[in-house]
């Protein structure tokens, strides 16, 4: 093994193993009664939410670092999206227009 | 990849015999995985092709920057997290040094601990042995998921649920990976693979917003994320679930929902 490769194989197992830690973090404590404080639950029904609109916006309106509105494919495909995903409720659908729309606007212009 | 396969095949069997169960008595049926387990592989399949879309762009990044194929599946093997995958190929293809690359992963994975602690919450009563398999297969989509059927549907069995959401994820990303490292370079470079994940986050979405209080924090969430996007270690993301979350409690507490 060439010292990139240990390099390489060093960085997986060490990233997957602490990914693991973080993962199992509450799982574990909880099982060990030393977890959630008291307001958690309440706070937690709201993560998804959040962190749902969190991952979308950036990716959205500043995929490579600038908000941009104007002119912006994505934001157009996004927009699109949105309405499908509100009206049909359908995941497939939701994908299929977003990445649809995205590939027309961006080939066509 | 062996200990991937071996967790795989012992939750398979796991889930077929988890009929057994003393909790509510229902009978022995080795023949067929639990309805459950059924639900959650129909309720995750829409999903899938984002899942393999973005595996696939995981996977030629880690050929680009001179992983082996071994190597690509190894790290979705054992890290499976495309962000943080991501971010590890760049990081040792740019030459960053070993501690940098690790660190950079396991921020941008610390989101992971907020997933963590919300199943923790819904699997209570769930033995350890369970809960390392649950925690392995943990990914953003699995959570929000998993935490939107448990709060809809109380009667669900919910480790054969959040078993059928994780497999496939794992299985699907794992194939992607595949395929994107085979690929590689003979990609067609127009196809917008990366669109497709936040395209299923946005149609997860619409569920998710259930009253006005997870409005707020879904539209508190997202902004605060927007404008927190140039921030290192995608740190945005983690201040944007935070200050979601904490509008959402706010307009709790004011009655607003």
């Amino acid at each position: 093994m060439t010292a990139a490769d240990a390099l390489v194989w060093g960085a997986i197992l060490v990233v997957g193993l602490g990914t693991f830690v973080l993962r199992f973090s509450f799982l574990y404590l909880e099982s060990r009664d030393a977890g959630l404080p008291p307001g958690a639950e309440r706070a937690l029904r709201f993560v998804p939410p959040a962190i749902l609109a969190a991952l979308i916006l950036p990716a959205i309106v500043r995929p490579a670092g600038t908000i941009v509105v104007l002119g912006n494919d994505r934001l157009i495909a996004g927009a699109f999206a949105a309405l499908v995903a509100w009206w049909t409720e359908d995941i497939l659908a939701t994908i299929l227009a977003g990445v649809g729309l995205l590939l027309v606007v961006q080939l066509a212009f | 990849m062996v200990l991937g396969q071996l967790v795989r095949s012992r939750i398979r069997y796991a889930a077929e015999r988890q009929e057994m169960s003393t909790r509510d008595g229902k009978a022995w049926s080795m023949a067929s995985p639990s309805p459950d387990f059924k639900a959650g592989v129909r309720d995750v399949a829409p999903t899938l092709p984002a899942v393999v879309s973005f595996g696939v762009v995981v996977g030629a990044a880690s050929l680009a920057v001179g992983f082996s194929f071994i190597q690509a599946i190894g790290l979705s093997v054992f890290v499976f997290a495309g962000a943080a995958q991501l971010a590890t190929v760049g990081l040792l293809g740019a030459g960053a040094p070993f501690v940098v690359v690790v660190v950079t992963a396991l921020v941008i994975n610390l989101r992971m601990v907020m997933y963590s602690a919300g199943l923790a919450s819904y699997f209570r009563d769930e033995p350890v042995k369970w809960r390392v398999p649950i925690g392995y297969l943990l990914v953003d989509q699995a959570y929000v998921m998993a935490a939107l059927k448990f709060d809809a549907d109380s009667s669900v069995d919910r480790r054969s649920y959040y078993l059928g959401l994780g497999l496939p994820i794992w299985l699907t990303w794992v194939i992607g990976t595949a395929v994107g490292a085979l690929l590689g370079s003979n990609l067609p470079g127009w196809v917008p693979l990366g669109f497709a994940a936040p395209m299923v986050f946005l149609a997860l979405l619409v569920p998710a917003i259930r009253d006005r209080a997870s409005g707020a924090a879904a539209a508190v969430g997202g902004l605060t994320a927007l404008l927190g996007a140039s921030l290192p270690l995608n740190l945005g993301l983690l201040v944007g679930a935070g200050a979601g979350v904490a509008a959402g409690l706010l307009f709790e507490r004011w009655g607003m929902s």
